[in-house]
């Protein structure tokens, strides 16, 4: 799993009826610093996350997993809103 | 999920047979804020998307579990079109 920032959000009409009902948001993947690194990506979002929050999200096929039974075509899912990040230094 | 944007199609007669049927499209990967990054993705389209559209693509395993796709050999999918985008 990766940290990251929610960014920005999409919205999509036209989409697949795995989807229906997503949230879908713009996440920027963060190193464990919290400098950016990487292309911003779009996932799903299974924990409620809100805009400019620090969260994990994973990807992979695992991404849909957390709507399970239902398939959701998802290859990156957040599954975790951050508290708090202790880093030895 | 990445955003591109549709920008051709492609054509193949000879292909696996478990594709027959389905609308193969080139898309580019864009950023958020709509800029072209670098490379093109040949994806499967499950939603009718058009020519210059953006829309989200999923990729790797996951790709098979958008509708129709179970079981077959494809690994990027066109799961959505996208109408905005709002970046804070």
């Amino acid at each position: 799993m990766f940290l990251g920032r929610v960014v920005g959000r999409v919205v999509s009409t036209v989409k697949d009826p795995g989807l229906t009902a997503q949230r879908l948001l713009i996440v920027q993947p963060l190193k464990p610093d919290l400098a950016a690194t990487g292309k911003q990506i779009v996932v799903l979002d299974a924990v409620g996350a809100g805009a400019n929050e620090l969260i994990y999200w994973c990807r992979g096929k695992e991404s849909s997993f957390p709507f399970l039974p239902d398939e959701v075509p998802s290859d990156g899912t957040i599954v975790g809103i951050v508290d708090e990040l202790h880093l030895e230094r | 999920m990445i955003l591109a944007r549709v920008v051709g199609t492609v054509v193949a007669t000879r292909k696996d047979p478990r594709l027959e049927g389905f609308k193969l499209l080139v898309v580019k990967p864009v950023t958020p804020d709509g800029k072209d990054e670098s490379g093109y993705v040949i994806a499967i389209d499950t939603v009718s998307a058009g020519s210059q559209e953006t829309v989200i693509v999923v990729s790797g395993s996951s790709a098979r579990m958008a509708e129709g796709c179970k079981d077959k050999p494809v690994d990027a999918s066109i799961v959505g079109i996208v109408d905005t985008v709002s970046l804070k």
